[in-house]
């Protein structure tokens, strides 16, 4: 088995995640050096879920760094609708790629996966477990905007079943951050993040409201709290409001406040708040062609220096 | 002599598991795969006195001997078990249980949207951590009644 996947990010160093923001600058500063990098290169997208932003992403990337792109199309049209295994699938996409990107919605599927490939699979999303890719991008932001050391982060929403979330905790760990945890009680990060985070020493607050942290934040990274994860729409009710953020909600708030979000966002960050100093999350967003190139451009040459 | 010895009779051949965790026995024979539908001797002591544990389950197994990785899984039910190899009445190998670093394919993973619950081709996988197991793949932490979780007949 290959090492160079990027399946959690409770794997990477801060070295590892330095390199990757060290060249998505560089890309940054002069996307036209990169354009014909991987020429020639065929990037497969496994997407067993539906996914929009991600997908468009590693696909742009892939064609900014001169490559292709194949897609193995909805689950409805493709095998899996025949019963294949995911095993199957990507021995068999392994065949026709240089890299593979998987989302699928099973825990752990990212890391099985990667036992029966050769080729750098990247984790797009696995479940409520995993989203490595995502943090990368989410860092960059962080580290444009504030740097990532001696800063105070505060994480909001569904931290239960957001991969986005346990992803960047754990990423944060590498870093001298105090993170605030933000969430109803019944969506808590869960235990096995925790346990991690504990074992990585890392500064580390639980709370049920924002306001009592707020003012000393300088990062806020808000998530949806997902409707259907509630057994009851008056419990869901309940808690959603206390999670909206809005042009009064941030009087609290720090001026150099960073409002960060992975989007799709329905009703937890106010339109109002768009044009405010706060939002950075379309910025956000944007960030995620030059980190996932510099990404790709990292794992395919050191796959091409492996086969030689 | 003691009580345990007193309510359960020596076995001539076989394997003694003792000092195992209180109520565990039955779980100590479902990993080893003992139903008595073979016709072997099986003796069970449970909840008998302890001076180490003050409650232990004594398990006796007659022309059986346990391999390692049987031990292994058993030393994540009762870690403090000994073992006891018997050779005509004779005690000729006695051991403790070891925690091994992973178990593979004798857990089933109690996070119902773990790909190992999926029809996949690969075996479950635990990384034994501190005070429990922890699934490889999806990150699962099980520090309570592991046995529930045995991917094993009870």
């Amino acid at each position: 088995m290959r090492q160079d996947h990027l399946i959690s990010a409770a794997n990477l160093s801060r070295e590892s995640i330095e390199a990757v923001l060290d060249r998505a600058a560089a890309i940054d500063a002069d996307p036209a050096a990169y354009r014909q990098r991987h020429a020639g290169a065929v990037l497969a997208l496994c997407f067993f879920e539906p996914s929009t932003r991600t997908k468009m992403s590693f696909d742009t990337a892939m064609k900014r760094l001169g490559g292709t792109t194949v897609d193995m199309g909805t689950v409805e049209s493709s095998s899996v609708k025949k019963g294949e295994t995911l095993a199957d699938t990507v021995r068999v996409v392994e065949g026709y790629a240089d890299a593979i990107v998987l989302r699928h919605p099973s825990e752990g599927a990212a890391k099985m996966a990667s036992e029966f490939v050769d080729v750098p699979l990247v984790n797009a999303g696995d479940g409520a477990g995993q989203h490595p890719s995502q943090t990368l991008l989410d860092l960059y932001t962080i580290r444009e905007r504030a740097g990532l050391d001696d800063l105070s982060v505060g994480i909001m929403g569904d931290l239960k079943y957001g991969r986005t979330v346990h992803s960047l905790a754990h990423a944060l760990t590498n870093f001298d951050v105090r993170q605030h945890f933000i969430s109803p009680e019944s969506l808590r990060l869960p235990r096995n993040v925790r346990f991690d985070l504990h074992e990585a020493g890392a500064h580390v607050r639980e709370h049920t409201d924002l306001e009592a942290v707020l003012p000393e934040l300088d990062v806020l990274y808000v998530t949806r709290i997902q409707r259907e994860r509630f057994p009851d729409e008056n419990e869901y009710r309940a808690v959603a409001g206390q999670y909206r953020i809005d042009e009064e909600t941030l009087e609290a708030a720090r001026d150099d406040l960073s409002v960060m979000h992975p989007l799709p966002r329905v009703d937890e960050i106010a339109p109002e708040v768009d044009e405010t100093e706060y939002a950075t999350y379309f910025e956000q967003a944007h960030n995620g062609i030059p980190v996932r190139m510099a990404l790709l451009d990292g794992l395919l040459a050191r796959a091409k220096e492996g086969s030689r | 002599m003691s009580d345990h010895e007193l309510r359960v009779s020596k076995i001539r051949n076989g394997t003694v598991i003792d000092h195992v965790t209180a109520g565990q026995a039955l779980n100590v024979l479902a990993i080893l795969g003992i139903d008595g539908s073979e016709g072997e001797g099986v003796s069970i002591g449970m909840n008998v006195p302890s001076d180490r544990l003050g409650r232990k389950d004594v398990v006796k197994v007659e022309d059986r001997e346990l391999s390692q990785s049987e031990v292994e899984v058993l030393s994540l039910i009762a870690p403090e078990a000994s073992i006891n190899i018997i050779r005509d009445y004779d005690v000729v190998e006695k051991s403790r249980v070891d925690r091994p670093e992973t178990v593979t394919g004798l857990l089933s993973c109690p996070n119902r949207n773990c790909i190992t619950n999926d029809d996949e081709p690969i075996a479950s996988k635990f990384t034994v951590v501190a005070d429990g197991v922890r699934c490889a793949y999806c990150g699962e932490i099980v520090r309570d009644d592991i046995a529930a979780h045995l991917d094993v007949q009870t």
